[in-house]
């Protein structure tokens, strides 16, 4: 990896700027962190120059293979780009205030307040259905990315039944899956 | 209540390890955590959350462990449940972040993912039947899931709000009052 690890712009930019711009990604993007990668791109890439653009899907690739939420990942690895672990800690800070701040005044004020009413109550039951049905959404938009080849889909179907019939807990089946994936797919393709 | 904030703690840190390709991936890990073994919301309580969390400002996990973590036990729990969530991405991105960078994109890694991800795909389909229970309860939230499923797998693109809006207004148009 010859590549140089800090933008070249990154003199320039302060912790305070760091933070702002995150605060700004984290408080107007609604629909989740996929939503947000997208905004996350055109302040960081684009509009500022932070990390080029083929910096960007390496640091993308980094965020889904690691632990955590896709954006904020994303965005600690801008922060640190520009200014080490503060950096970092102030792009986390920006992106998951916004999130905190709103949950906690909605969970506090807001919902306790219309609780027992008919309205929300038939809001909710609209919203249940509708959020089950983004969930299947999901499996199916993830699977034509991931189930290309045959040992992809027995592996999922059998760790299916794994979980329905055994009950195996969730995190034996990533490890599971994971060191399958490792002996199995050596000489296919990836 | 410390005993229980360690516990809460324990268990999103847990939950964010394990976390792994966004806010999806995360479900499973909750409705095994939070519903069955502590048994600290019902299905029903844990999709509301989700509901929620879609239409807020931010990442899906992060505003659904501030929401569970809240729930269960006030504003500190909300940031317990929090810190929980993202103390991995914290502690690998900030001190390994360019050794995993090297580690990440070489093709071992890359077959290990691929892997972890056919799991997360058994996963996520495995707990829609826990969840489908509790949402699916008669023919028109059947509908209203069948219609955002099918729109959803159509238009991959589409934000999500767009389609937690319309099972608002169907529940709003349909409920049986």
């Amino acid at each position: 990896m010859g590549r140089q690890l800090q933008a070249a712009s990154s003199e320039a930019v302060t912790l305070s700027t760091i933070f702002f711009v995150f605060l700004k990604v984290g408080a107007f993007t609604f629909g989740g962190g996929y939503a947000m990668l997208p905004i996350i791109q055109r302040e960081v890439v684009e509009r500022r120059d932070w990390v080029s653009k083929e910096r960007f899907v390496d640091l993308l690739i980094v965020a889904q293979s690691l632990p955590g939420a896709i954006a904020l990942n994303s965005a600690i690895q801008v922060g640190t780009r520009l200014r080490g672990v503060p950096g970092g800690i102030l792009a986390a800070l920006g992106v998951i205030i916004p999130s905190i701040a709103v949950i906690m005044a909605l969970a506090a004020y807001f919902l306790p307040a219309f609780q027992d009413n008919a309205y929300v109550n038939a809001i909710f039951y609209g919203l249940r259905p509708a959020v089950v049905g983004l969930i299947a959404a999901a499996v199916v938009n993830l699977g034509r990315d991931i189930l290309d080849h045959w040992i992809s889909v027995a592996m999922a179907l059998a760790l299916l039944a794994a979980v329905l019939f055994l009950k195996i807990h969730p995190i034996a089946i990533l490890i599971a899956g994971g060191l399958v994936g490792l002996i199995l797919f050596r000489k296919k393709a990836v | 209540m410390l005993l229980y904030l360690c516990s809460l703690y324990g268990s999103f840190l847990k939950i964010g390890l394990f976390t792994i390709g966004g806010g999806y991936a995360m479900i499973p890990l909750m409705e095994r955590e939070i519903i069955v073994n502590h048994g600290w919301l019902t299905a029903a309580d844990f999709l509301d959350i989700v509901a929620v969390a879609e239409v807020t400002p931010g990442p899906l996990a992060i505003n659904a462990a501030t929401f569970i973590g809240y729930r269960l036990a006030g504003p500190a729990g909300a940031l317990i449940a929090t810190f929980g969530v993202v103390t991995p991405s914290l502690v690998t991105l900030l001190l390994l972040g360019n050794f995993l960078m090297r580690v990440i994109l070489d093709p071992r890694a890359g077959r290990l993912l691929k892997g972890l991800r056919a799991a997360l795909i058994a996963l996520i389909s495995a707990a829609i039947f826990t969840l489908g229970q509790a949402a699916l309860i008669d023919l028109t939230s059947t509908l209203i899931a069948a219609g955002v499923f099918v729109a959803g797998a159509a238009w991959r693109r589409l934000n999500p709000l767009y389609l937690i809006a319309l099972g608002a207004i169907l529940g709003l148009l349909f409920y049986p009052y």
